[in-house]
């Protein structure tokens, strides 16, 4: 047989994602910016924010400041990597035709969906390791009231939260050119880090508490120190995180171009 | 196998206005290369594409292997390579592991290295795809293209961008490939790479195909001769037909603007002597007046009355 005899033949499905979720996870810790975003600002939010509260004399109930505030900053990373992310490496993937060439590979879509979700996964958990481990050596005592409900309410506020943020980044990187995609899920971010109540509780926010705590970012936030923080299962705001992930997954169906 | 590799008829695309491709039809024999010649904008890319299913036939039919290439798509995809024009790569990504990464979705696939090295990529292995020359993104492409050991492969503008060396590189890979079997489709406005590589060409313009052969039978095997005659001042009128008249039924006279012709006919001398009498005759003085065995560059010009320089 000659060297390039045809010998055609699509590998596994299974070994096609996990190739495609290995590759898809290595480009996004190489990328410098996705780093800043998914470590760095995390947890200079999180020791800034408990070092101005503890100057401030800041009152959140009765808990110390690093308590309420580690569940928020892992809030935001998974934010920062299954939104922004997530919508900057696949509107640039639109750009360079990598989504085209994959297209023209065995790989179905359904398989590259998969693989970024993958990918994605397990981005997130690294952060929420390295995350955790800071929020420890700042002092962070999560509740350990009943620590099944606690790690099941936070599974759950996780996965929910990665749907939704997910889907809307995809949403915004199917529509828009690469560069609107990065200028907006950017801009995004930084709006929902200051004011969409993941990092602190939406009851520090005053009247405007309503309307936030409609937002994924806010329930997503919510959720997590609900369980973290009183060992409690928030439905209302995994109801909002499902709706969201409903919402931004039709859209993006309806919408979104591979090209 | 009589079953062509590549059978397109009647297709039709339109976007918006523009008609893409209008009423294209077809063949490609399996374990030949063939060349799709046009100029930019003639519907060879948006043809390939139908090939490959990334776009539904407005009109017509196309089959890829016996297989719909829209509907069958998933079972297509696997045994066809695809070399896009341009692009398919992450920026940060390095070179051997994207083709590594292409590699790995297929069942049995090519030694990596060993085709890395055949297209001459062996010294950027790690480079990020953004730093690759223009030339080594288009080799990097066509290894990713060939990687899944493909029964076809389709090739856009393969040699774009690339240096001499790295085409001839290219066209004896090509070479090569198709002498183990794989059938090649190209495209390419480049009227050497067509007449060095291909068995078959299809011209196409406009989105028709106007004319189809191979280089050989384009050119007429050398028999026939084309001159072009370029004059310093606007041709009088009706000189095509005069001109014409005085050089027989066997020669086409094709004007190509107000001060140039092409004239293909019997490469003998004759026809050069009665050229050069009839421009004395009606006072026409040349600038250039050349002579030259016909070329596919010719044939394009006869068909078309263009030039196929893009």
């Amino acid at each position: 047989m000659s060297t390039f005899t045809p010998r055609p033949g699509s590998a596994p499905l299974a070994r096609q994602v996990a190739a495609q979720a290995r590759m898809e996870a290595r480009l996004m810790l190489r990328n410098g910016e996705q780093l800043l975003l998914a470590l760095v600002i995390p947890v200079i939010v999180l020791v800034g924010g408990v070092l101005a509260a503890e100057r401030l004399g800041l009152d959140l109930s009765g808990h110390a400041p690093v308590d309420v505030l580690t569940p928020g900053v892992l809030a935001l990373a998974v934010m920062s990597t299954a939104f922004t992310s997530l919508a900057i490496a696949t509107g640039f993937e639109r750009r360079y035709g990598v989504i085209k060439r994959l297209g023209s590979s065995p790989l179905p879509r359904h398989g590259l969906l998969l693989g970024k979700v993958l990918a994605l996964l397990n981005v997130v958990v690294l952060q929420l390791v390295v995350l955790v481990v800071a929020g420890l050596v700042l002092g962070w005592r999560p509740s350990l009231d009943s620590p099944l409900v606690s790690a099941g309410s936070v599974l759950l506020a996780v996965a929910a939260g990665t749907w939704a943020f997910a889907a809307l980044g995809l949403f915004v990187a199917g529509v828009l050119r690469a560069e609107a995609t990065l200028a907006l899920a950017n801009l995004v971010y930084l709006l929902l880090m200051a004011g969409g109540g993941v990092v602190l509780p939406t009851s520090a926010y005053g009247a405007a508490a309503g309307p936030i705590s409609w937002l994924p970012s806010a329930a997503l936030g919510d959720a997590m120190r609900a369980a973290l923080v009183d060992a409690r299962l928030d439905g209302p705001a995994i109801l909002i995180l499902l709706g969201w992930g409903a919402l931004a997954t039709l859209l993006t169906a309806r919408t979104f171009r591979w090209e | 196998m009589s079953e062509p590799a590549v059978l397109i008829s009647g297709l039709e695309m339109q976007y918006g206005d523009k008609r893409a491709v209008d009423g294209l039809s077809m063949q490609v024999h399996r374990g030949s290369i063939t060349a799709v010649l046009g100029p930019n904008g003639a519907g060879k890319t948006t043809t390939l594409e139908t090939c490959e299913g990334y776009r539904r036939p407005q009109a017509g039919t196309v089959r890829v292997l016996g297989l719909d290439p829209h509907r069958q798509r998933a079972a297509l995809l696997p045994r066809i390579g695809v070399m896009l024009q341009a692009g398919g790569a992450w920026s940060g990504v390095r070179a051997m592991e994207m083709l590594d990464h292409i590699a790995s979705l297929h069942a049995h696939p090519l030694d990596t290295v060993m085709l890395h090295d055949r297209l001459g990529l062996g010294d950027c292995g790690r480079t990020p795809y953004r730093r690759l020359s223009g030339g080594q993104q288009q080799r990097l492409g066509l290894a990713m293209a060939l990687v899944g050991r493909p029964e076809l492969v389709f090739v856009d503008e393969p040699t774009a961008g690339m240096d001499p060396q790295a085409r001839r590189t290219t066209w004896e890979l090509l070479e090569e490939i198709r002498g183990d079997g794989v059938t090649v489709v190209l495209t390419t406005h480049h009227m050497d790479e067509a007449e060095r590589l291909a068995d078959q060409i299809h011209i196409i313009d406009r989105g028709r195909l106007i004319a189809s052969g191979s280089p050989t039978d384009l050119t007429s095997g050398g028999r026939s001769a084309t001159i072009r005659l370029v004059v310093t001042r606007p041709f009088p009128d009706g000189a095509p037909e005069s001109l014409r008249s005085a050089l027989g039924p066997e020669t086409e006279v094709t004007q190509l603007d107000d001060r140039s012709m092409l004239i293909t006919g019997p490469a003998d001398g004759g026809t050069l002597g009665t050229v050069s009498r009839w421009c004395e005759k009606h006072d026409v003085l040349p600038e250039s007046l050349t002579l030259g065995r016909a070329t596919l560059e010719d044939v394009f010009l006869r068909l078309t009355g263009r030039e196929l320089v893009t």
